[in-house]
């Protein structure tokens, strides 16, 4: 860490040429597998096995497995398909949002991100899937000519949801995928064997670097980033439509899609950090994921932070202003109700622990920077679950009150999606570059002469 | 088919001057490869501007129209629905939809376009059969020159520099 904050911490460390650069970050690709990666390959993948049983159940009985009933009819479902969409989109927001601002740190950790975002979104869809109680009728939700006769609502925020996870996922797909392909045939024409040579080149759609293809491959990466940028505001903006467009007090409130949009790039810039941290230290990366990316992570997540923390007050604020009174006995509720504890926990995961990032010997300091972006997460799911559970256990008449509990089914889809997305993302780790190579090779020889790292 | 001539240069300071001589000594089918797009590479290779840009206006544009007209038609028209007395044609509500359509259409022409002006995927292409190619992705750059008259084509690729040539048929 350098003590004065105008010299520039370096974007890539030492001396690295195309070459070096493309065989350190191949390397976990063409080497063998470690006893760690074994190790926590199998517990995802049992934890996989969970998730598929826990699905099987609820598909074999029906709703009336999870915890959820009148008046909490939304619980773990929803809560975890918001957290899932949010952790997604710091992938979209770093790999597109930061390249149209030119933000050079992006490079390293973009494919990273994508993939991340790929697999989140994924999890959240299998929480909408399996909430729809029948999910072989899943179809229903877009609009294809049907024999009843009967289109879907479009004037539903449901429905809008509909339209856009999936045009998310699909955008997502496309964007990591087109970025992939260069690498796909730098891993095509370094394989070591030839089943590699065969799977990698088929996969790399016949790519050969021709000016003719990079002239017009610049443009669509170009306009993919400008056509998800507004599309990851839209997305979360439309979940928060899914509670803001209501009535319950609690989610009838207009600040919902600035504030979800906030706290989805907060709790993904947190899980970035969660995933970087360790895959950087075993994969060998630290020459590509420096300080200055980290540091730089920390401040996105400071600053969305105090949105997030703004966008509590503002909350609060406008329960009390509105004098309604049923709006100020959901603020009571959240306050001193049987569910605070899980409000306070909330404030003090979101809104205090990101303070210690003011500090630089916090900031660069890995293990509180693990520690804190898991503290983080957890915050970012408490949210949803303040948001949805505390809602709606209290909503207008005292006497449909009730409490909610989530069951065995619950708890065990939702641990068996974490292991799910740990079980993809171990799989990417070990079949796809993590770092895009082809974009920290362009990075390398953009900076040439520019850093002060004395790289050549 | 005509052969073509390929030859490597290590640094891309070299293989854009190359491809200025070249087309300079009168070659008009030159390509370059890169494992990376190198700053000032349309200029040197004298690349039309791309058609991907215009193709993903017409993609989003007709997705937003397609999304709006489906919308509209569904519940205005074909099946109306009446949802606590709100208008069966609303325009702000549809919104969302249409331009979820529009990005949806216009990514979609923005992946699937390229590929279809690219002509990929397309696994073999002559150039792959020369085996010091395979550099073309790690580190290293290269021109092909496609002419029926590859002594020619030899001779200007060593004099811009070319440190290794070889020639290739297209068998089809």
């Amino acid at each position: 860490v350098s003590a004065n904050p105008l010299d520039a911490e370096p974007l890539l460390v030492g001396k690295n040429d195309d070459r070096s650069l493309t065989d350190s970050l191949f390397s976990p690709i063409f080497s063998k597998n470690g006893r760690g990666w074994w190790g926590l390959f199998l517990l995802c993948a049992f934890m996989t096995g969970m998730m598929i049983f826990a699905i099987a159940w609820t598909v074999g009985n029906g709703i009336g497995v999870w915890g959820n009933n009148i008046p909490v009819a939304w619980a773990f479902g929803v809560v975890n398909f918001v957290w899932w969409i949010g952790i997604g989109h710091a992938g979209t927001l770093i790999s597109a949002i930061l390249l149209l601002f030119q933000q050079e740190w992006r490079t390293s950790i973009n494919r990273f991100a994508e993939a991340m975002t790929l697999f989140a979104v994924v999890n959240a869809g299998t929480f909408i899937l399996s909430h729809m109680g029948r999910p072989w009728f899943a179809y229903w939700v877009f609009p294809y000519p049907p024999t009843m006769k009967l289109w879907p609502n479009f004037k539903s925020p449901l429905m809008w949801d509909v339209f856009a996870i999936s045009t998310y996922l699909t955008v997502s797909l496309l964007f990591w995928f087109l970025g992939l392909v260069p690498d796909l045939a730098a891993l095509r024409d370094g394989a070591k064997t030839r089943r590699q040579r065969i799977v990698y080149g088929i996969f790399a759609l016949g790519w050969n670097g021709s000016t003719k293809q990079w002239n017009n491959y610049r443009w669509s990466y170009l306009l993919l980033a400008g056509l998800s940028t507004p599309l990851v505001l839209s997305v979360h903006t439309i979940v928060s439509f899914d509670f803001a467009s209501s009535l319950i007090p609690g989610w009838h409130t207009t600040v919902f899609p600035p504030y979800f949009v906030a706290g989805a790039v907060y709790s993904g810039f947190a899980m970035v950090l969660t995933l970087m941290l360790p895959a950087r230290h075993y994969l060998g990366f630290k020459h590509v994921v420096t300080m200055r990316h980290i540091e730089n992570m920390a401040k996105v997540m400071l600053a969305t932070g105090w949105m997030v923390t703004y966008g509590y007050a503002v909350e609060i604020f406008n329960d009390w202003y509105s004098g309604s009174p049923f709006e100020l006995e959901q603020l009571k509720t959240r306050f001193v109700g049987p569910f605070a504890p899980y409000f306070w926990a909330l404030i003090f995961c979101n809104c205090v622990v990101v303070q210690t990032f003011w500090s630089k010997k916090l900031r660069t300091n890995l293990t509180w920077l693990w520690v804190a972006s898991l503290i983080i997460n957890l915050g970012m799911w408490l949210e949803r679950f303040v948001i949805i559970v505390i809602s709606l256990h209290r909503d207008f008449m005292p006497s449909s009150w009730s409490s909610y509990a989530p069951t065995w089914v619950d708890l065990s889809l939702f641990t068996g999606t974490i292991g799910f997305f740990g079980f993809n993302f171990l799989l990417f780790l070990r079949f796809l570059p993590p770092i895009a190579v082809t974009e920290v090779k362009e990075l390398a020889h953009d900076l040439k002469g520019h850093e002060p790292t004395g790289m050549v | 088919m005509k052969p073509f001539v390929l030859g490597q240069f290590s640094s891309s300071t070299s293989w854009l001057e190359a491809a200025r001589a070249l087309r300079g000594k009168g070659h008009d089918d030159i390509e370059g490869y890169s494992p990376y797009p190198i700053h000032g590479f349309e200029e040197a290779f004298a690349m039309p501007r791309s058609r991907v840009p215009l193709l993903v206006l017409c993609g989003g544009l007709g997705g937003a129209s397609l999304g709006y007209t489906l919308q509209w038609w569904c519940n205005a028209v074909n099946f109306p629905i009446n949802v606590g007395g709100r208008p069966e044609h609303s325009f702000w509500q549809n919104i969302p939809i249409t331009f979820e359509c529009g990005v949806l259409l216009g990514a979609a022409s923005a992946f699937f376009g390229l590929f279809a002006l690219l002509k990929l995927p397309r696994l073999h292409h002559p150039v792959f059969d020369v085996n010091a190619f395979r550099s073309a992705s790690i580190d290293r750059y290269w021109i092909s020159v496609r002419t029926a008259d590859t002594d020619k084509a030899r001779a200007d690729l060593a004099a811009a520099g070319a440190d290794e040539i070889s020639i290739v048929e297209e068998t089809a």
